[in-house]
């Protein structure tokens, strides 16, 4: 590969390259230095060394909370990237109905997430909400506020009821783009819909589901608010995932230290896994 | 920027960083050969690619060693300099 004489472009990256190193960079260096030192306030700190890390990397909370968020993460993303690819598949291509399916698409997305948050809290609660009472109506048990798996399950449908629309739009995006000499050719051909998909759509969506996958994957590692309002991490841990459990320490123990050391070990996985995914799926692609 | 709370150990990290950071372009300046090329991993990786990788596994190997073992640190440090070696010869 030859490389690239002129190098002055990087001067046009040189504004966002400022911009990251102070809303990114800067509190990533002050949080590298929190998780060495103890505080107690008045910005007054004493060296702590590395025992944060040890305390953290041996907790058994830590350690749960870590592994109900990979649950989490895993059921979501099993969910919502096939989902989101049958719905883009079934989704017009043409005439008036396009603009309507965007739009019911579009409105999960449009609203704030504590808002998601508060609504599935009311539509789900047993006695008064119409989920809740409707479930219970058709013979199940069920009670989000006491129950773990009821709380699992309403925490999963609401964040699929949220976040599916993502992936839909990105998958229809990419549908969209793939010329109609593929088609043509593949009728011609005399494919079966199922060929179609496999050897002309699913390649051509590569990217796109590639860019769905990391974005649902760094949000559902991440996700926060939605479940604090819904659940509280609730009940008992049973949904109190790695960010709740982190907000919990700093601001609710103000353990800064740990807290410090627990968002590093947090940041690594994400990049870690958030790796492994790009490279995994762009292998043997030109960029 | 007493808030950021530094200290010499972390202040020295990031240093470390940036050094890597400036010794990786005089590198490519003075000796050209950033393109990227498959190693054993079946990964076409630059060497910018390379150092990414030997900073998060010895990142990895230091947090594998707090959690196991504990401080003190040495051996997980001479760790890091094998597989940095070792990312940088192969992969």
């Amino acid at each position: 590969m030859r490389k690239t004489a002129n190098q002055k472009a990087w001067f046009f990256v040189l504004p966002v390259v400022s911009l990251v190193a102070f809303n990114a960079i800067v509190p990533l260096m002050t949080v590298v230095n929190y998780s060495v030192q103890e505080t107690f306030g008045d910005n007054v700190f004493f060296w702590a060394g590395v025992q944060w890390f040890e305390q953290v990397l041996r907790s058994d909370r830590f350690h749960a909370a870590l592994l109900r968020q990979l649950m989490f993460t895993g059921t979501i993303l099993a969910i919502e990237i096939p989902l989101g690819l049958v719905i883009a598949l079934a989704m017009p291509r043409k005439g008036p109905w396009v603009s309507v399916c965007l739009v019911l698409m579009a409105l999960p997305l449009l609203i704030p997430w504590n808002v998601v948050g508060a609504m599935w809290n009311i539509l789900a609660l047993p006695d008064i909400g119409l989920l809740g009472y409707g479930v219970n109506a058709l013979g199940f048990e069920y009670n989000y506020t006491r129950q773990p798996g009821s709380a699992w399950a309403t925490v999963i449908v609401m964040d699929v009821w949220h976040w599916t629309s993502l992936v839909v739009l990105l998958c229809y995006a990419g549908l969209m783009s793939i010329p109609d000499a593929y088609y043509q050719a593949a009728k011609v051909d005399g494919a079966r819909p199922w060929a179609v998909f496999r050897y002309i759509q699913l390649p051509k969506l590569k990217r796109v589901l590639t860019i769905a996958i990391l974005l649902r994957f760094m949000d559902s590692f991440m996700v926060y608010t939605e479940a604090v309002v819904l659940t509280g991490g609730g009940p008992g841990n049973s949904t109190t995932f790695l960010s709740i459990d982190l907000v919990k320490i700093a601001l609710g123990q103000f353990d800064l230290g740990p807290a410090a050391a627990m968002s590093i070990v947090y940041f690594l996985i994400v990049l870690t896994m958030s790796w492994i995914f790009y490279t995994l799926m762009m292998r043997n692609e030109e960029i | 920027m007493s808030w950021m709370a530094w200290t010499w150990p972390t202040a020295g990290f990031f240093i470390f960083i940036l050094l890597c950071f400036i010794g990786m372009s005089v590198w490519e300046y003075c000796a050209p050969g950033g393109a990227p090329r498959r190693g054993v991993l079946g990964l076409d990786t630059t060497r910018g690619d390379r150092l990414f990788i030997s900073l998060l596994g010895s990142a990895f190997i230091f947090l594998g060693w707090l959690g196991l073992v504990g401080a003190p640190l040495w051996a997980p440090a001479a760790i890091a300099i094998i597989w940095a070696i070792t990312v940088f010869r192969y992969v």
